[in-house]
């Protein structure tokens, strides 16, 4: 479908990120059954939690979450494959699916888009092919006792990231999201595998950026701080840099002025809603969190946002209506 | 002059166009301009180092960890790491180590430079490191077609890279040839074949021995320094680096020659644009520092001066070898005996060597504690001499109290076991009063005081006077030293005076701090403290006269004088207090300074509201810095930069200046210590003497007042009785004002470095910290100032002042502070922080007698008229706190109370 260049579209105002899949997926009740259907009725291993499969047993699901976002406002679709790699669809011995997640999921995300920017064409709508952080890391060692041991090669990482990017790409995404970096190893290394993805198949897409800031000294979990994590990953010409998930929108606040103030790409965040309370659920309402993504906002701070664990389509409607109201910052 | 005969003076960036070169480990490295050039510590490689070589080797990683760690301690900012050696699997130790590296932030902290003529383990390391690397090299050695396929993977990788000057033909060791392969090997980087970022490329030009007796090698170093000024000049955003020992190679086993030609070669090569290098620090001189004759031969040598240079440092090198070594640091003393090893290294403030000496003294003494009675106690004479005679200064002192703590702490666990208790000269106790948190200076005086042999109780600050009068007991104290630094500390110092009457005290009672005065002294504590006698201390050099006189023989002859001093300054206040005419709060108010106020003379803000800063990079406001007070802190007094050159002081002024930028060097590296600040800007309007802040711009919802003082001196015909709401538009004006508000702190975090500094026992860097803090927070506070002006509110958008500028207050409008003169009313301060909501965007408390803390931090309004102006309200009479008192809803008592050093009654 014919849309105007998304590099253009964010220069006349804030693009609005959708919000999080995983706490829609639980209000569907799946068991274990739903995840296997019909074609791993058979499988070895428990599936039940492994929300990546639903493209391939209920895309219908995932139609209608898109959906949901895209009613309330959202300019850019996440496609649901954040653990969508050879590394992580391990835990569940299904490395050999991985290809069909990631192109179903960006397809079944692509099929919503379109049909809501022809319903709209000056309301372009675009997907994401989001790529998780996987579950292992570059940086640290998992073993106290031997520091310089790694449960994961660099090379093991570039080829599940160039697998999981082919995917998403021929799968129909209009941009690549790398997010919740928490390593900004894994990051170099899949921004390695993207761009040798690009060159292999002769294209190239927008790519955003996402790191994570866990916890309040204001370093990501290998201990960069937010201006080295941006200098790492700024060596190909992104579309955005930012930061996601994590302690809540008011805590990114900090480390977001200093992107703004270092990079000339755009910015982006997508904050979780809150903190998760005692009993695992984030209890802020679309109303708290807009009134905090308000000062990022008041000091032109943003070119994208959206939002993380906990946020549902209310909240991503309250941010895109308050964003509407608001010029971009301004990129370079 | 530059060595290149194309170019003229020294090289001055000119790629401003460009984005600065930006490197990362754990924390970024933005190569700027300004820092002039980028030490690259070499000690973790494996061709240049035998020790780290054995320890791969023998895989003793801890111990390798330890020499990375070193590196960065000393002040490597890019740590270069080799492992090209037949004997070691290159690719798996750099994967190792740079692996091991990963989990130790100290070293991690710092971009890693991986260093290695095998692609192989270039590749190796570039995949184990998460932050911004350089590669050390590649170059078109092998051909054009290898040079970009390694190009586009660095790029790839997002490493930055060095480039050797080398090609298919060899090495360039002429300036053509290096001219000729560098602008290739840039045409191709910056070309469409690899779009690599013309900032994130370095030429390292090949440093090649001079002095070699080969006619041929005269020109190496000159070659060198002008390929380097051409790079600079010619490719936009290209860095020039080398490995800088190459060029004394035969002079080897001649350290002295070999440092003076490193420090020589570097002074040009760094003019000339070379902004990157490899560089044993422990393998340099100081340029200033190298004997003339030296220096000259080997400049003469190095930019290819005579024909006989070589033939000159060689024989000259023959008589260097054994001399120069010795005169690098003058260890003649340690020849002495031990005492006046001791003496001197209390005079100089060395700690080198000061567990080793006291331990030599301790098993010379029959027992420890003679130690400190006789030579060290000696040795803090001297140092107590020289500064009583002006020969010494404040910063040296407190450096001199640092080795003799240190050899203190030395001594105790042996002084446990031999208690028999030490001979002191006297017993002092020191607090900060209640409310108040300020304690540089109370510090500086311990510590001063202690050097002089007093023994020092300090009992921190907000003390109360119950505990001041208890440790006072518990510790049989011979003296009391009270400190504070705000207005209301002056009423709580009363409050201890009276108190120590009560309990029947009769020991002297010392007055000190900022806004203490002979005047407060004399008139209100004096009279108090009848049993005893209060005397006010002027700085930290008196102290120690003040005290040796009360604790000496003609005590009472001091005694003495000092109350017929104080009688007198009774006379004269009581005398001028007399002369001075007031007006009636009334005819005050109808005297204000008359403001025609017209629309356009208040811009109306960009933005209302609240809005927090936190964490604003330290460098960004170290050019805020107000240096003169910093000065004032450690007694030394003069106007900066003016006292650097002072005849008197300038010397030390200027070491405690070195002290001071390196220590900021580190805070600001390092990020010590964090800063928060929040601002507000609010409709407001005035109502006579008070102003009414507004929720919005319907100007209906009045939500906090502000009340304000008003001078009422009788001024002469053309002068006004001012007051800080006369520039604000009154009501009936029917315009529309604002006011603003700020709270700054750049204490947060300081707490753990003084705890560090102090179980060091180090005061000096201690009280420095502190003292910095300080001028940060002031800094942080026209930073911001500056920002509201040109930005925020926007009324002077086109401003232009330089730091002196706004050091003399050139700009327009004020931001004058509650408790300070043009509004001592102390009260304003928390209705500003309830505006601000301070305490939760920056963490500020207020004290019982509203000090802040951390003590780093500052807070006050904005006005932004252009007729607003500082003033002193000076003293008030009994009409205006009447209905002042009125006017707030607060008793007569407790405003005379907090104004009470306003009162003229």
């Amino acid at each position: 479908m014919d849309k105007p260049n998304i590099r253009d579209v964010i220069k006349s105002k804030i693009l609005v990120l959708d919000g999080a899949m995983g706490s829609l997926i639980q209000t569907y009740k799946l068991e274990e059954e739903d995840f296997r259907g019909e074609r791993f009725k058979n499988h070895t291993h428990f599936l039940k939690g492994n929300n990546d499969l639903l493209a391939l047993v209920r895309p219908d699901i995932l139609k209608e979450i898109h959906c949901l976002y895209l009613e309330a406002g959202a300019d850019i679709l996440e496609t649901n494959t954040f653990s969508g790699t050879t590394i992580a669809q391990a835990d569940y011995a299904l490395e050999y699916a991985v290809y069909d997640i990631n192109f179903e999921s960006a397809k079944v995300a692509k099929e919503a888009a379109d049909e809501y920017t022809a319903k709209n064409p000056n309301k372009p709508r675009y997907v994401a092919g989001s790529i998780g952080p996987t579950n292992r890391t570059l940086s640290i060692s998992p073993d106290v006792n031997d520091p310089g041991f790694r449960a994961v090669t660099w090379d093991e990482v570039v080829i599940a990231y160039k697998e999981q990017t082919r995917a998403l790409i021929d799968g129909g995404s209009d941009l690549l999201l790398v997010e919740t970096i928490f390593d900004t190893l894994n990051a170099k290394a899949c921004l390695y595998a993207i761009d040798e993805v690009f060159e292999e198949k002769g294209v190239n897409i927008p790519i955003m950026v996402s790191g994570t800031i866990t916890d309040a000294s204001g370093r990501t979990l290998s201990g960069q701080t937010a201006e080295a994590f941006l200098t790492s990953v700024s060596h190909l010409d992104l579309l955005s840099v930012g930061f996601n998930c994590a302690l809540g929108a008011d805590m990114m606040k900090p480390y977001l002025e200093v992107i703004s103030k270092n990079t000339e790409f755009n910015v982006s965040a997508h904050p979780n809603a809150g903190l998760p309370n005692e009993f695992g659920e984030y209890d802020e309402t679309p109303e708290d969190m807009a009134s905090q993504i308000k000062h990022f906002l008041d000091e032109r701070l943003i070119n994208i946002i959206g939002g993380c664990c906990g946020t549902t389509p209310e909240h991503i409607k309250a941010i895109a209506d308050l964003a509407a109201t608001y010029e971009p910052r301004n990129a370079n | 002059m530059s060595l290149h005969p194309n170019y003229k003076g020294r090289y001055e960036y000119k790629w401003h166009d460009l984005p600065f070169m930006k490197l990362s480990g754990l924390e970024p490295l933005i190569v700027t301009p300004e820092m002039n050039f980028i030490n690259v510590g070499e000690r973790t490689n494996v061709t240049g180092s035998r020790k780290f070589l054995r320890l791969i080797k023998e895989e003793l990683f801890d111990e390798a960890l330890a020499v990375a760690r070193e590196q960065v301690e000393n002040g490597a900012q890019i740590i270069d790491i080799n492992m090209d050696e037949g004997m070691i699997d290159g690719a798996e130790s750099m994967t190792r180590f740079l692996n091991l590296i990963a989990s130790e932030p100290d070293i991690s902290k710092v971009p890693i430079m991986i260093d290695s003529s095998k692609w192989d383990i270039i590749e190796a390391g570039l995949k184990c490191a998460q932050g911004k690397c350089v590669v050390n090299s590649i170059s078109l050695k092998g051909g054009e077609e290898e040079f970009i396929a390694q190009a586009k993977k660095i790029k790839r990788y997002g490493a930055a890279t060095i480039i050797m000057a080398f090609d298919e033909d060899g090495q360039a060791d002429t300036y053509d040839r290096r001219v000729e392969i560098v602008q290739r090997s840039y045409d191709i980087l910056t070309g469409p074949k690899v779009k690599f970022a013309p900032q994130d490329i370095i030429f390292d030009l090949n440093v090649f021995p001079v002095a070699t007796g080969i006619e041929e090698h005269r020109l190496n170093a000159i070659d060198f320094i002008q390929a380097t000024r051409w790079v600079r000049e010619n490719l936009p955003g290209a860095h020039v680096s080398g490995g800088v020992s190459n060029v004394s190679f035969s002079f080897r086993g001649n350290n002295p020659v070999r440092e003076a030609m490193h420090s020589a070669f570097l002074y040009h090569a760094i003019r000339e644009g070379m902004d990157m290098g490899i560089v044993n620090p422990s393998m340099l001189e100081i340029y200033d520092d190298i004997p003339k004759d030296l220096l000259e031969r080997v400049e003469d040598v190095l930019l290819d001066r005579r024909e006989d240079s070589t033939e000159r440092l060689l024989e000259f090198a023959e008589t260097v070898v054994g001399t120069a070594k010795e005169k690098k640091v003058d260890h003649a003393w340690r020849e002495h005996p031990v005492g006046k090893r001791l003496e001197h290294a209390l005079v100089k403030g060395i700690t080198d060597f000061i567990v080793e000496d006291t331990e030599e003294a301790r098993l010379a003494h029959e027992k420890p504690l003679h130690v400190i009675e006789g030579p060290l106690m000696d040795g803090m004479n001297v140092v107590g001499d020289l500064f009583g005679a002006g020969k010494m200064f404040l910063p040296q002192v407190v450096k001199s109290a640092r080795v003799m703590k240190k050899a203190v702490a030395h001594l105790l666990p042996f002084l446990e076991d031999d208690k028999d208790g030490r001979q002191s000269a006297g017993k002092i106790l020191l607090a900060t009063v209640k409310g108040d948190v300020h304690d540089i200076g109370k510090n500086i005086v311990g510590v001063v005081l202690g050097c002089n042999g007093y023994e020092i109780i300090d009992i921190g600050v907000m003390v109360p006077p119950d505990k001041i009068l208890a440790a006072a007991k518990e510790h049989n104290v011979d003296i009391i030293g009270l400190s504070g630094l705000i207005t209301p500390s002056l009423d709580e110092m009363v409050t201890v005076a009276k108190a120590m009457e009560k309990e029947g005290f009769n020991i002297p009672l010392l007055i000190g701090g900022a806004t203490t005065s002979k005047v407060h002294t004399a008139v209100k504590i004096e009279e108090h403290y009848k049993a005893g006698q209060a005397v006010y201390v002027l700085d930290a050099s008196r102290s120690v006269t003040v005290v040796s006189k009360l604790l000496g023989d003609k005590k009472d002859v001091f005694i003495k004088e000092t109350q017929d001093d104080y009688a007198k300054m009774r006379f004269h206040h009581a005398n001028k207090r007399a002369k001075k005419e007031m007006v009636s709060i009334e005819k005050a108010q109808e005297n204000r300074q008359p403001i025609e106020w017209k629309s356009e003379d208040i811009i109306k803000p960009k933005f209302t509201g609240l809005k927090v800063y936190n964490d604003v990079p330290l460098s960004d406001l170290r050019d805020y810095i107000d240096w003169t007070p910093f000065f004032q802190t450690w007694d030394l007094h003069g106007k900066y930069p003016r006292i650097l050159e002072d005849e008197i002081v300038g010397h030390e002024a200027t070491k405690l200046f070195a002290d001071a930028n390196k220590m900021l060097d580190q805070i600001c590296k390092e990020n010590w210590i964090q800063n928060k600040a929040v601002i507000g800007i609010w409709p407001a309007n005035a109502i006579g003497d008070d102003v009414e802040v507004y929720k919005d711009e319907d100007r209906n919802e009045v939500i906090e007042k502000f009340f304000m003082l008003r001078q009422q001196q009788k001024k002469s015909s053309k002068a006004f009785n001012h007051s800080l709401a006369d520039y604000i538009a009154p009501k009936e004006t029917g315009l529309d004002d604002y006011i603003g508000g700020f709270a700054v702190t750049t204490g947060l975090g300081i707490e753990t470095h003084i705890e560090r500094f102090e179980a060091d026992h180090d005061d000096y860097n201690s009280i420095m910290i502190k003292a910095l803090a300080d001028r940060f927070a002031e800094a942080f506070t026209e930073y911001l100032h500056e920002k509201v002006r040109k930005d925020v509110w926007g009324y002077a958008s086109s401003e232009t002042l330089s730091n002196a500028d706004l050091i003399k207050e050139s700009y327009k409008g004020i931001r004058p502070a509650p408790g300070y003169p043009a509004c001592p009313d102390h009260l304003e301060k928390p209705t500003l922080f309830r505006l601000l909501n301070a305490e939760k965007e920056t963490g500020i408390t207020l004290t019982d007698s509203m000090a802040m803390y951390p003590t780093a931090s500052v807070s006050g309004w904005y006005f932004a008229h252009p007729d607003s102006k500082y003033f002193g309200i000076g003293k008030i009479q009994k009409d205006q706190v009447a209905q002042y008192a009125d006017r707030k809803g607060e008793s007569v008592e407790l405003i005379e109370k907090w104004l009470s050093s306003n009162l003229n009654y």
